[in-house]
């Protein structure tokens, strides 16, 4: 925590006695010349939902991607439950962290049950002989997944959706079924890529009904979010994200009230506005894709 | 039919709003239904043709030959789709668009009578020589043509959501699968190639009127609900086929070879159809099973002088493929999409020349290069010779027979690994990696694992195939393993259907036999079947049969669901 601002005294329910879940630490990320994320620490205990905010191009999906193994940070590490996880995606699920999108990435010709029943996929152990012979393990995990699928949809709230195919579902309820399928895989710590992007108001308040019942059953959030007023109902703790750097970590009422958050989002006025953040985003998005050109189409 | 009951109404019926029980009759094209289809009917029972010789006997009345059976068939559904827009069947009617169904119907019956206008043409000398019965029968058919244009009855349900009475279902399932056994039993009879391509013609033109009118929805959806009864039907018609053909080898050589070729599609069906793998090598993995079985077969020029038993063979021949598929996989499907297409293009060509040298004058002796290991002995089960003739309630059960029977029995245990595959956690992680890999990963799949799994798999019932070929072959050399033999398969997978097993049997069934029957065709075969792909992509991308999950889209069981699409679709159209 090397921001100098105390972040876990001011709010009476942060829970600063909790066991700590995720911790980063100088986690850096370099694409070519360009610096993304650079140093920045993240520690989310149990039972908190934790706010990722920062103007567009902060490089707060790619600090995302670093902590679920999607990219390989430069530097730093990134701790679950104190074990140190490696920078693959599949690993990093089966620690019990996962993760949403922020543009929806379902499996478009799978049914909602189909998904979610893909998200058992790292809990579930018949392999192929099970699955040929019919064996009584491969019926019994067979049944045991598709009645946990049922119940997670049921729990977002797509109980009576689960034949349908996920691309035919509405927009707001697809960013539903990625957070079901999220949860399938039992995880600890779950991250939201903006989970309310292109919702109405009555589905952003469900949306957050629902991140809350999540954390109450246990459950650590981390979310990116740009409404602000939907992150600062939501969140016990804020990260602000400039240019890849912390800006400031603290309660939502210190982060609402500091003048470099505000700055940072519609510039001073004298003409010094961070870069054109599309502008950064294009940059990333090209040094990623060149890379995986690199690698032979393997992120 | 008429007991059928209705469900629910169909979201993508046009008029859902307005459940009215009978059929909406547009009524003018109803008596000229009637009238082309009663013409078509009765033409089959005229004489066609002055000449006894051409096209069997067409010059009879009130005795149809093969030719004119099938115009009885089309004309007898012609009356069926009359009826069912206005009369006794208006209850089927309900669910069935017959103005497209007659349209189509016709067309179809006009274009074959139009051939068998050729034919009598080119083989009598003249159209001189056509009987009135020909032209009442195009008469008949430019009609019901005609009918079909100005409107007979557009449905008024969907036809999906209407279902008989379980008994009759399983009943009319298993009189197609007889039909179809028949069919082809018959077809492959027929020495004329006019009279097969006819044969041909009028099958397609009876599913062209059927599926115009949306027969086949209802078939579909009613295969789905009694699949097992379906399959088990289609096993017997398949191990009853031999039966039909009295002795003769000359149409069980084709089949296995039909057989061989669909066990190997379908096990390219795995890697192609479920994982998303683009392999267009994959005839080496059959080329691997059929050296080693050739190897170990104890022949007279078999390289190593070791015959185990050939339970044994075909496990070591499947685990060969399974390694080789194993090692080309390993480093390569780190790559994806055209990357892997070149590399196993390049794999298919190494191992076809590695096969080509490995003689004893480029490399170590063992496939003997060009000249291949024939002489292969004919299998032998506990006593039972495969190259000799059996009997079995004094029906022969020649050679190819045996073999069939044997790559049945392999076929379904392919079958049945492939679906049960499918059906599994493996099968969704596979799905799941072709749908969207990087999603897939993110989600805890073990991408990497389950891509092996699907090459290896698919190259183990290749393998094991291989191994049966090459004593059906009785020689195995390198030149049946080229790139076209692969190019074929993953036409068979794709013009079939993707992902599906009946849907490749077929596509396998269609690539294989028709260049085996129409000999004179196949200098051009593969320009029609680019051609047929090409129109395959545009019209009907999905494949003959259509994957579960295509099916979905139309499969709606239940109120809700449709409810719940028809207002998607009602959100997609307004946004």
């Amino acid at each position: 925590m090397s921001t100098a601002v105390a972040h876990d005294t001011g709010a009476p329910d942060a829970p600063s006695g909790r066991d700590v879940l995720l911790e980063a630490r100088g986690v850096v990320m370099r694409f070519g010349g360009l610096t993304a994320v650079d140093d920045v620490d993240l520690t989310v205990r149990e039972g908190e939902i934790v706010g990722l905010i920062g103007p567009n191009g902060a490089g707060k999906t790619t600090f995302f991607n670093c902590l679920t193994g999607l990219y390989k940070p430069t530097e730093g590490e990134v701790r679950l439950s104190g074990t140190v996880l490696p920078p693959k995606p599949g690993r990093v699920v089966r620690a019990g962290m996962s993760r949403t999108f922020q543009n929806i990435r379902l499996f478009a010709n799978m049914t909602a049950l189909e998904n979610v029943m893909v998200g058992r996929y790292c809990r579930t152990k018949a392999g192929a002989f099970d699955s040929i012979l019919r064996t009584p393990r491969f019926r019994r995990e067979e049944a045991q997944t598709r009645e946990r699928a049922q119940e997670l949809l049921d729990y977002v709230g797509l109980g009576r959706s689960t034949e349908l195919l996920a691309r035919n579902m509405p927009y707001g309820d697809q960013r539903r079924l990625e957070i079901a399928r999220a949860l399938a895989t039992d995880p600890k710590v779950l991250l939201l890529d903006e989970p309310t992007a292109g919702m109405n108001p009555q589905e952003t308040a469900d949306a957050e009904r629902l991140i809350f019942k999540i954390r109450d059953s246990g459950l650590a959030v981390v979310v990116i979010e740009h409404d602000m007023r939907f992150i600062f109902n939501l969140c016990d703790r804020v990260l602000c994200l400039v240019r890849g750097k912390t800006l400031i970590e603290g309660t939502p009422g210190e982060v609402q009230s500091d003048p470099r958050v505000i700055e940072a989002y519609i510039g001073t006025g004298d003409g010094t506005e961070p870069d054109d953040p599309d502008d950064i985003d294009a940059k990333i998005e090209a040094q990623v894709e060149a890379r995986e050109a690199r690698e032979g189409g393997r992120g | 039919m008429s007991t059928t009951v209705d469900r629910a109404d169909g979201a993508n019926s046009p008029d859902s709003s307005a459940p009215a029980p009978a059929p909406r009759a547009t009524g003018k094209g109803v008596p000229l239904a009637y009238a082309g289809s009663g013409l078509m009917t009765a033409s089959a029972l005229m004489s066609w043709c002055y000449d006894p010789d051409v096209l069997g006997d067409l010059t009879l009345y009130g005795n149809p030959a093969p030719v004119q059976l099938t115009m009885l068939v089309l004309g007898l559904l012609g009356l069926v789709l009359a009826m069912s827009a206005k009369g006794p069947l208006r209850r089927l009617g309900a669910g069935l668009d017959t103005s497209r169904g007659a349209f189509r119907l016709g067309l179809g019956a006009v274009a074959y009578m139009a051939l068998t206008l050729a034919a009598i043409t080119a083989q009598a000398g003249g159209l001189v020589n056509a009987d009135p019965g020909a032209w009442v029968a195009l008469v008949g058919s430019l009609v019901l043509v005609v009918a079909g244009r100005l409107g007979v009855s557009r449905p008024s349900r969907n036809i999906g959501a209407m279902r008989a009475k379980g008994w009759v279902e399983i009943l009319v399932l298993v009189a197609l699968v007889a039909i179809a056994l028949l069919l082809v039993a018959d077809g492959l009879t027929l020495r004329d190639p006019w009279a097969f391509v006819l044969l041909l013609l009028g099958v397609g033109a009876a599913a062209a009127g059927l599926a115009g009118a949306n027969a086949f929805t209802w078939l579909g959806v009613t295969a789905s609900y009694h699949s097992r009864v379906l399959t088990l039907a289609a096993f017997v018609a398949a191990f009853a086929f031999p039966l039909t053909q009295n002795g003769s080898d000359a149409n069980m050589s084709i089949a296995t070879q039909v057989i061989i070729f669909s066990a190997t599609a379908l096990g390219l069906n795995i890697v192609v159809g479920l994982a998303g793998l683009l392999d267009l090598g994959y005839i080496a993995f059959l080329g691997a099973g059929a050296y080693v079985g050739a190897i170990l077969s104890g022949s007279a020029f078999a390289t190593i002088d070791w015959q185990p038993p050939f339970l044994v063979t075909v496990i070591i021949g499947a685990l060969f493929s399974a390694l080789l598929g194993l090692i080309i996989g390993s480093p390569t499907l780190r790559v994806s999409g055209d990357y892997l297409a070149i590399v196993t293009l390049a794999f298919g060509e190494i191992f076809r020349l590695a096969m080509f040298n490995l003689d004893g004058n480029n490399g170590p002796k063992i496939t003997n290069g060009p000249n291949g290991i024939p002489a292969i002995p004919e299998l032998n089960f506990f006593g039972f010779d495969f190259g000799v003739t059996h009997h079995l309630f004094g029906i022969p059960i020649t050679r190819f027979s045996n073999y069939y029977l044997l790559l049945l029995c392999v076929i379904a245990l392919i079958i049945v690994i492939f679906s049960n595959l499918n059906n599994s956690r493996i099968g969704r992680g596979w799905v799941a990696i072709r749908e969207d890999e990087k999603a897939a990963d993110a989600m805890g799949v073990n991408v990497f694992g389950l891509k092996l799994l699907a090459f290896a798999g698919g190259a183990f019932l290749a393998g094991l195939a291989g191994t049966i070929k090459a004593h059906h072959d009785v020689s195995v050399t390198p030149d049946q393993y080229q790139f076209l033999e692969s190019a074929f398969l993953l036409a068979a997978v794709v013009l079939g259907g993707m992902g599906t097993v009946g849907g490749v049997l077929l596509g396998a069934v269609v690539l294989k036999l028709l260049p085996e029957k129409l000999r004179f065709f196949s200098e051009y075969r593969l320009l029609i079947f680019g051609l047929l792909l090409v129109l395959m992509m545009r019209f009907r991308p999905e494949g003959l049969v259509a994957s579960k999950r295509r099916k979905l889209e139309f499969h709606e069981d239940d109120e809700h669901l449709a409810d719940k699409v028809q207002t998607i679709h009602l959100e997609e159209k307004t946004s």
